[in-house]
């Protein structure tokens, strides 16, 4: 690397999608000026530009916005602040010293050295391979976010005669889009019994174009040497084994899969920052802060949201941590407080709490559906919260806060833990 | 009088209305936490409406822009509306917000994201 | 026209003996059914280099197996095909097993295999601390390897054509004659004439056989279905794992790949239909199973992919090469199953040996040229050197498939490099896009528009692989769209 090609900025943001901007804004806001926001697209949004259906902003700004005017709305303050960002821009590497590393066409490659670094890279979806569906490996088979680009941005329909096979907000999203663009959408289906969607999107994407909404059922068999010709699907059983009496053919053209989001966290293994087994993200503390000092991470990197609304929350939290962390310098505790997922919780985030003094929100998802649900939150055998909900299902995420007069002089371990009432 | 179990679009949350009708009125909404849901109850029972998304042709740019209409519409308009949508394009430069097409199923079809 | 030789079918053999061909002062063609080269055997195998101690000793297999070996670094590397000297191990999970495995061992020295050994428990566990403790020992090649199938085959085909010879793609050969004492083939809605014909038509080599009346042999296809893994768990082992084959079957291997993935497969079915690439819930279950005895820690939610390749099976035991009984000008490469990857540069060497015998003027082609660019020149420069390439050809700091990190520039250059790709899986064998753990999920639609610009086509008319595979059925609406 030749010496004109290694830079400084106090702050790097690697992503300029919701996550990225909403940051890189929390910082300037937070005094830290000198930020440099990197996106791989041709300009900033992510994958709100084409997420193109409404829906996006109650909680922000109290209308419903589709996602190119909720990222145009960032964009807005980022351009309004002067906040450098570098389009078509790919990160190649992230340094644990915070050196980042990235490519273009107008600079080449080209090395960052920064203060800080907030990971925001967002999610990629779960791949017709990742699921190693059975059966032949014609065209026509589509993750529904690739489906949703070509339909949205590009103008094209990827196929005229469809069935989605899982019932994530994107499929569920997708299903009428391709509904209203000209295709038929024959069958959504589910392999667990309950969707992963959400429920409004299943009233207006599904029932409203008459859709059914399979679940606990699967794609068993793709068919078709060329152009995918149809597909096998059957029931399964509570194991998720399919049912071979069960098996009956639909013909196709098309398969969207709508089967889970994977954060993008190569460019964080590669940092060496350890990770969450179960979000797949980094492990943080309530700053967002990753185990490596410096680094931080928000959005669907750090664990899948549901709602842009909350990626951008978090995203602000991070951003703002990691100007306070430039200009205050570490925050570690010595001895930081690790929370542990219990009963029908499956994560939370953040995993650990260094700092005291403040609020905490902790977020978190349920593996299953809990009805009645019970929330506690204990150290040892000592009961420091709890909270009741009618419901929790593994596709909401759920939060509350624990008060900072709550964890004063708390440490070691918490366990957060849900259980429907009367368990 | 009957009563109908709708799940509120109104906002992520999905919650369970249970909307009353009596002689073609709707006399009560309940499980909504919101005012909008009380609206979207009624709405549903009576006149059900949808804000309908899509894509416009931009001619100049050969690219797609998106659009979406103002207000919801009446849901049984949709495919209707999606053949005016799909004859309509547009020329750049278009801002967020331009009306592409007016007086559409009283709302206003509006863009969405800016082409310069 | 009429070419002094034609071959049937471009896959490893057909590929490397065209390229061998072209070192002589010849013209040649190379006819090919589908859209692309590489798209049979070639495509999808356990892409090993074997060690030559497997094949029974006097066969051709076993003597082109030990002089493929020999010759595949050279050939890998003047081509700029990755290949990689990683070594094999023959596991054994009981004293039965061993006893097998020093079998393997004297049939390797009869072969004239370098480089083997026998290990016991402690020595393959100091090479290998991931392989299963249920091991007791395992034959060691020292000299087998892996390499890219696809890649060598594209290789092969691209340096032929740079060195004069012609390829015909989607070009199936459907009749045969002779006129004036040449061949005359029906291809494609073409006639290709020719002095010679070779017949590397992998599984449908014995209907190419048929259409001169020549019905001596079958080939029966049978399917092999494998897992990859993410490049994540490519260092797992360092080593090709074979099992010792058994009474239940010849075993699952364990490899890494010269890509830095982890593969294991294959399951070995007859089947009927030459083109059913299905994989099925049982095979891969079998799959996954069998591999755990080599190595327990598996993690199979970093599988990328499941595939199934199929191999051309002859009726007898050994690789089918001679010239036809009907014709001495009409020579056959058939049966080539495995080893036939690791022979393929050794069956090219003794083809154009049979072909002289039989008449072919062998006269040196002063201008041939063997070296040939790799397609990851781009990608293997130092980040100054890339610069100075992106400062003339920005398209080579964009990239588009971010898994693989491939660019614009390397998509482009792929698209029209001869053997140029036609289609989105023709692009990916020769650059790896779409082929990291997104499989494509955002490149493809890129992809799919660079097809389109650069080679002057509509976005619709773009093929995943054969003709019919269209990505695209339509526009949403009207206008013509800047792609």
């Amino acid at each position: 690397m030749t010496d004109t090609n290694v830079t400084k900025a106090r702050l790097v943001i690697v992503g300029g999608g919701p996550a990225g901007m909403a940051a890189a804004i929390a910082a300037y806001d937070a005094g830290v000026t000198d930020v440099l926001l990197l996106e791989r697209g041709n300009a900033l949004g992510g994958i709100l530009l084409q997420c193109i259906h409404n829906g996006f902003g109650l909680h922000r700004f109290g209308e419903e916005l589709s996602g190119p005017e909720y990222a145009a709305r960032y964009e807005a303050e980022v351009k309004k602040r002067n906040i450098p960002f570098l389009t078509d821009t790919m990160v190649l590497s992230v340094d644990p010293d915070r050196t980042v590393t990235a490519m273009n066409s107008t600079h080449g490659v080209f090395s960052v050295k920064a203060d800080a670094v907030v990971l925001a890279m967002g999610c990629r979806e779960r791949s017709r391979g990742a699921l190693s569906i059975p059966g032949k490996r014609p065209a026509g088979i589509y993750t529904a976010g690739t489906a949703q680009r070509y339909v949205n941005v590009q103008g094209y329909l990827p196929g005229k005669e469809v069935v989605i096979l899982g019932s994530g907000d994107i499929g569920l999203i997708m299903a009428r889009r391709m509904t209203l663009e000209g295709a038929h959408v024959k069958a959504v289906c589910e392999l667990m019994p309950y969707s992963g969607g959400l429920n409004r999107n299943i009233v207006q994407c599904l029932k409203d174009f008459d859709i059914p909404l399979m679940l606990s059922h699967t794609v068993s068999k793709i068919h078709g040497d060329t152009r995918l010709t149809g597909v096998s699907i059957a029931e399964v059983d509570e194991k998720l084994r399919v049912k071979p009496e069960t098996e009956q053919y639909i013909p196709c053209d098309t398969l969207l899969l709508s089967c889970g989001l994977l954060p993008e966290n190569e460019l964080t293994k590669e940092a060496g920052i350890p990770l969450d087994a179960i979000t797949g993200g980094a492990t943080v503390n309530e700053h967002r802060e990753t185990l490596t000092e410096g680094i931080f991470a928000c959005g669907n990197v750090l664990h899948v949201h549901d709602l842009v609304d909350f990626v951008s929350e978090e995203a602000e939290l991070a951003g703002k941590s990691a100007a306070d962390y430039i200009l205050r310098g570490a925050r570690k505790a010595a001895s930081p407080i690790t929370v542990k997922p219990a009963g029908k919780v499956r994560y939370t985030v953040p995993q650990r709490i260094d700092g005291e003094g403040e609020d905490v929100r902790l977020f978190f998802r349920v593996g299953a559906i809990v009805d009645n649900a019970v929330l506690t939150v204990k150290q040892g055998d000592t009961l420091l919260a709890t909270k009741k909900k009618r419901r929790m299902t593994p596709g909401e995420m759920e939060s509350f806060v624990l008060p900072a007069a709550k964890l004063a002089g708390v440490s070691g371990e918490l366990t957060v833990c849900v259980e429907s009432e009367g368990k | 009088m009957e009563t109908k179990e709708l799940i509120c679009i109104g906002c992520p949350m999905g919650c369970n209305l249970t909307v009353t009708v009596e002689d073609g009125d709707v006399k009560s909404v309940t499980g909504n936490t919101c005012p909008r849901g009380a609206e979207y109850g009624k709405n549903e029972v009576l006149h059900p409406v949808r804000t309908l998304t899509s894509t416009v042709f931009v001619e100049n740019r050969g690219n797609m822009l998106p659009v979406r209409t103002d207000r919801a519409i009446p849901k049984e308009c949709l495919f209707e509306a999606m053949k005016r949508v799909n004859a309509v394009t547009v020329k750049a430069p278009v801002s967020i917000g331009d009306v592409i097409l007016s007086d559409f199923y009283g709302a206003n079809l509006i863009a969405t994201m800016n082409v310069l | 026209m009429c070419y002094q030789v034609a071959i049937i079918g471009a896959g490893v053999v057909g590929s490397l003996l065209a390229r061998e061909l072209t070192r002589y002062d010849l013209s040649v063609a190379l006819v090919e059914a589908r859209e692309d080269v590489a798209t049979g055997a070639s495509a999808a195998n356990s892409a090993i280099v074997h060690g030559g101690f497997d094949p029974v000793p006097g066969t051709l297999k076993a003597k082109l197996n030990v002089r493929g070996l020999e010759m595949m670094p050279a050939v890998a590397e003047e081509l700029g095909v990755h290949y990689k000297n990683n070594g094999s191990l023959v596991l054994a999970f009981s004293e039965e097993e061993m006893q097998t495995v020093r079998e393997l061992y004297e049939r390797g020295l009869a072969n004239g295999a370098p480089g083997l050994s026998v290990l016991d428990r402690d020595e393959l566990r100091a090479l290998e601390p991931n392989v299963s403790e249920n091991a007791v020992g395992a034959l060691c090649s020292e000299t087998a390897g892996i390499i890219c199938p696809y890649g060598l085959t594209i290789a092969a085909a691209g340096n032929a054509i740079d060195n004069g010879a012609d390829l015909y793609l989607s070009s199936p050969v459907t009749a045969i004659r002779k006129e004036n004492g040449v061949f005359v083939l029906t291809a494609g809605g073409k006639e290709i004439r020719a002095e010679y014909v070779v017949n590397a038509a992998g599984v449908y080599a014995d209907e190419i056989a048929k259409l001169i009346g020549d019905a001596s042999f079958t080939i029966r296809p049978r399917k092999g279905e494998y897992l990859l893994f993410d490049q994540t768990e490519g260092k797992l082992c360092g080593h090709t794992l074979f099992q010792v084959p058994s009474a239940v079957g010849k075993g699952i291997l364990v490899t890494p790949t010269v890509d830095g993935n982890l593969l294991i497969g294959p399951t070995s079915v007859f089947i009927d239909d030459k083109e059913n690439r299905e994989t099925s819930a049982d095979g891969l279950d079998y799959v996954r199973s069998t591999a755990l005895r080599s190595v327990k820690s598996l993690n199979f939610k970093q599988v990328i992919t499941s595939f199934t390749g199929i191999r051309a099976v002859p009726d007898g035991e050994d690789f089918i090469i001679r010239f036809s009984e009907k014709d001495p000008h009409f020579l056959h490469l058939a049966g080539i199953e495995s080893p036939g990857l690791s022979s393929s540069p050794a069956i090219a060497e003794y083809a154009v040996e049979l072909l002289g015998n039989a008449g072919l003027q062998l006269k040196a082609n002063p201008k041939f040229c063997g070296e040939r660019r790799p397609y990851s020149w781009f990608k293997d420069l130092p980040a100054d050197k890339k610069n100075e390439v992106i400062a003339v050809d920005p398209r080579f700091g964009h990239i588009i498939c971010r898994c693989e990190k491939v660019t614009e520039g390397e998509i482009v250059e792929a698209i029209h490099r001869a053997p140029e790709a036609r289609t989105l899986d023709a692009v990916k064998r020769r650059v790896r896009a779409t082929m990291g753990r997104c499989q494509g999920g955002f490149c493809s639609p890129l992809i799919t528009e660079l097809l389109s610009s650069e080679r002057n086509v509509a976005p619709e008319t773009i093929c995943k692989h054969k003709a019919g595979s269209n990505l695209l059925i339509g526009k949403t609406k009207g206008g013509d769209r800047n792609d």
